[in-house]
């Protein structure tokens, strides 16, 4: 994609591409993964507000934003996390039993303000409880959070059974959904943002991120270089459970309905979005702004399609190919690039 | 380390803030009053208004590829054919609480003129109904309802007390009025089942069904395999049994599987509720007569013509409310919206392969 595009070779194939060094500032931006999937953004928004009738209009947009807004949330420390890594897969279950304890809290009368900051202390001791098996007892964490996401579902079924709690408060539900004044955009797109801003510069901007990419890459160098390798992994199983139930608290109040099943699957779509921003499963690369993208590309898709009387079953199927190709493609690339390199004269 | 530190430092205290901006000041509680987003029904119901060609009736059912709604849906095209509207069906292909509400949200940015779903959450899509009702759509629900507060009509596919006499007037003729009887249940604590199973208990009080006794009611927990076991069990601890009722689509098809190859089958009558594809093997083998269902496929057509009815403007939804339903005739709006389909249908070997559900 970007990165041929980008450099065209300046005489055919047959020249070997410039070395890296030569580059421009410029085309070595392009040719991240974040920028094509910006660019993947930008056109399917384009092609969706010409080719489908109803898409680009203010209240679709806000639509599209609280329908990828959970996902948005808990893609931010899933992205740290997944750059160092690991992976927590428990997420949709935290939020499904931060739902559920919500609901029961609620009925035994305790106020919603304190309720809000007990689930965000429960999403941060579920978080601990992954990172500390993950780091105190060594085990690797795609085992762990699947035990997790079994385990913490259940719990959410003990507490609330298939039962739901509906009653909260109309200014509370409301309030959730409600837009900014004057424009279609729900607030969560500001908390949103705000968030994205903390963890990107987290990422990007502190020793503490580069120390992730370090993980990510070599987890035994990280440690011989003096990284607390153990204590940050802690850290970030804690802010994605925190996070988590954030979205749990959100999810409630926006759907007005406390259930243990809710978010059921979601930790799926939170990972696709992280791997389509370009982010490697093996740890090690990706960009916040990659990310966010591909949760908006995975979202406009969605929406796109689902407007164009597109079934869900090959809404699926469409979004599958998608990231199924956005992993393959730049692997596929770096391999011909490899070739090319080997395959270059000694001069 | 120094460094680190004071990054952990920064991350904690990060997540403290999260905490602190959803921790406002103020307390709301359960107990404080509130107000409801709820939209008012409004205007005047016009019995003579036409119903304009082209209307946009979407259904939008728990879940795409489920064989209930599908067959049932027929129906609805059906209804949207003869009304000579825009027939669609959309849906999530997982039965999840909130899955629908994208698809709401869509079939309302479509400018979809009626939305018939049954909610897989009743809470969980309520406010998008209403948003969708603001933007000029009729709300009809089907199968499963919604707060009153979030649809137009409801339609009720059968009252609990037809639903209850249609089982017991099978069991009761079958048996031949007399006898001991058992039930097979899903789960102990089905608000549906035990509404069911109350009112059984009720008909059967009267004097016509004084010579037939309830022995025992099981739970099979929906699940095949419990529902085997416990109807093995009823019929091994009652040697005398005459009849079981299963007022549930899973009970009776186990326990029908576990009649037809037991040496009770022919003597202890099995009835209940279930589904035509799932009895019918049962029903040519000879261990079950006849059992009740609703027919979806009248459901989803009535659905139909309850919500073309109220976007021309014949009915509004409110009480005592009548109006034409193609081929099944007059219906009247009751209360609170409800629609009710009329009693359920009974299979036995005469009509069950006329229906496909």
């Amino acid at each position: 994609m970007a990165p041929d595009v980008t450099t065209p070779p300046a005489g055919g194939t047959a020249l070997p591409p410039r070395p890296a060094g030569q580059r421009s500032v410029l085309q070595r931006v392009l040719a991240t993964r974040e920028s094509s999937v910006i660019g993947a953004l930008l056109v399917s928004i384009l092609a969706a507000s010409l080719l489908v009738d109803g898409f680009a209009s203010g209240r679709n947009s806000g639509f599209l934003i609280l329908d990828i807004a959970a996902i948005a949330l808990i893609a931010l420390p899933m992205t740290l996390v997944i750059v160092t890594g690991e992976i927590d897969l428990s997420v949709a279950s935290t939020l499904g039993l931060t739902s559920a304890v919500m609901g029961q809290l609620w009925v035994i009368g305790l106020p919603l303000e304190t309720i809000a900051v007990l689930c965000l202390v429960l999403g941060a001791l579920l978080g601990a409880v992954n990172g500390l098996l993950v780091t105190v007892a060594g085990l690797p964490s795609l085992a762990v959070t699947i035990g997790t996401m079994a385990m913490y579902r259940g719990l959410a079924y003990v507490i609330l059974g298939d039962q739901a709690v509906a009653d909260f408060p109309f200014s509370w539900t409301g309030g959730a959904t409600a837009r900014l004044s004057g424009t279609p955009i729900p607030w969560i797109a500001l908390l949103i943002i705000v968030l994205a801003v903390v963890f990107g510069l987290l990422l990007h901007a502190t020793p503490f991120g580069r120390s992730l990419y370090a993980i990510g890459s070599n987890d035994e160098a990280a440690r011989f270089s003096g990284i607390p390798v153990l204590r940050t992994k802690l850290v970030l199983f804690i802010a994605s459970g925190t996070v988590a139930s954030l979205a749990g608290v959100f999810w409630t109040l926006q759907y007005g309905s406390a259930r243990a099943d809710n978010a059921f699957g979601l930790e799926l779509s939170v990972v696709a979005a992280v791997l389509l921003g370009g982010v490697s499963i093996f740890g090690g690369k990706g960009a916040l702004l990659g990310v966010l993208g591909g949760v908006l590309l995975l979202g406009t898709i969605r929406n796109a399609l689902q407007l164009a009387d597109v079934s869900s079953d090959m809404l699926s199927i469409v979004t599958g190919t998608l990231l199924v190709v956005s992993v393959v493609l730049p692997n596929a690339i770096e391999r011909v690039r490899a070739r090319r390199r080997t395959a270059e004269p000694p001069s | 380390m120094l460094r680190t530190r004071t990054h952990y430092g920064l991350t904690a205290a990060t997540l403290a803030g999260l905490m602190l901006v959803t921790a406002a000041c103020g307390g709301t509680t359960r107990g404080d009053a509130d107000d409801s987003g709820g939209a008012e029904a409004a205007g005047e119901a016009d019995p003579n208004a036409e119903i304009p060609e082209g209307l946009a009736i979407s259904y939008l059912p728990k879940q795409l590829n489920n064989p209930y709604f599908t067959y049932a849906n027929t129906g609805g095209e059906e209804a949207a054919e003869e009304l000579k509207g825009e027939y669609k069906e959309v849906g999530p292909s997982e039965a999840n609480a909130s899955s629908q509400v994208s698809y709401i949200n869509t079939l309302s940015q479509q400018g979809s003129d009626v939305i018939v779903i049954a909610a897989n959450d009743p809470d969980a899509v309520c406010s998008s109904l209403q948003q969708a009702q603001q933007a000029g759509s009729v709300i009809v629900t089907y199968d499963s309802d919604t707060g009153k507060d979030c649809r137009d009509v409801f339609i009720n596919q059968a009252t609990a007390e037809d639903i209850a006499t249609t089982q017991v007037e099978m069991i009761a003729e079958q048996i031949g009025g007399e006898g001991e009887i058992a039930f097979l249940s899903a789960t102990p604590n089905a608000t549906n089942q035990n509404a069911w199973l109350e009112l059984m208990e009720e008909e059967l009080a009267k004097d016509e069904y004084a010579d037939i006794e309830v022995v025992d009611t099981v739970y099979g927990n929906d699940d095949d395999q419990k529902s085997f076991n416990e109807m093995q069990g009823l019929l091994q601890t009652h040697p005398d049994l005459k009849g079981v009722v299963s007022p549930t689509t899973v009970g009776l098809a186990a326990a029908a599987r576990y009649l037809s190859s037991s040496d009770y089958k022919g003597d202890v009558t099995l009835t209940g509720l279930g589904t035509p594809n799932q009895m019918k093997e049962y029903v040519e083998d000879g261990t079950v007569e006849e059992f009740a269902l609703w027919d979806p496929k009248n459901m989803a057509y009535l659905a139909g013509y309850a919500g073309a009815s109220l976007s021309a403007g014949r009915i509004t939804g409110a009480e005592g409310e009548t109006f034409e339903a193609g081929r099944l005739g007059e219906y009247e709006v009751g209360a609170d919206g409800e629609i009710v389909l009329g009693p359920p249908t009974v299979f036995n070997e005469d009509n069950i392969d006329d229906y496909d559900f």
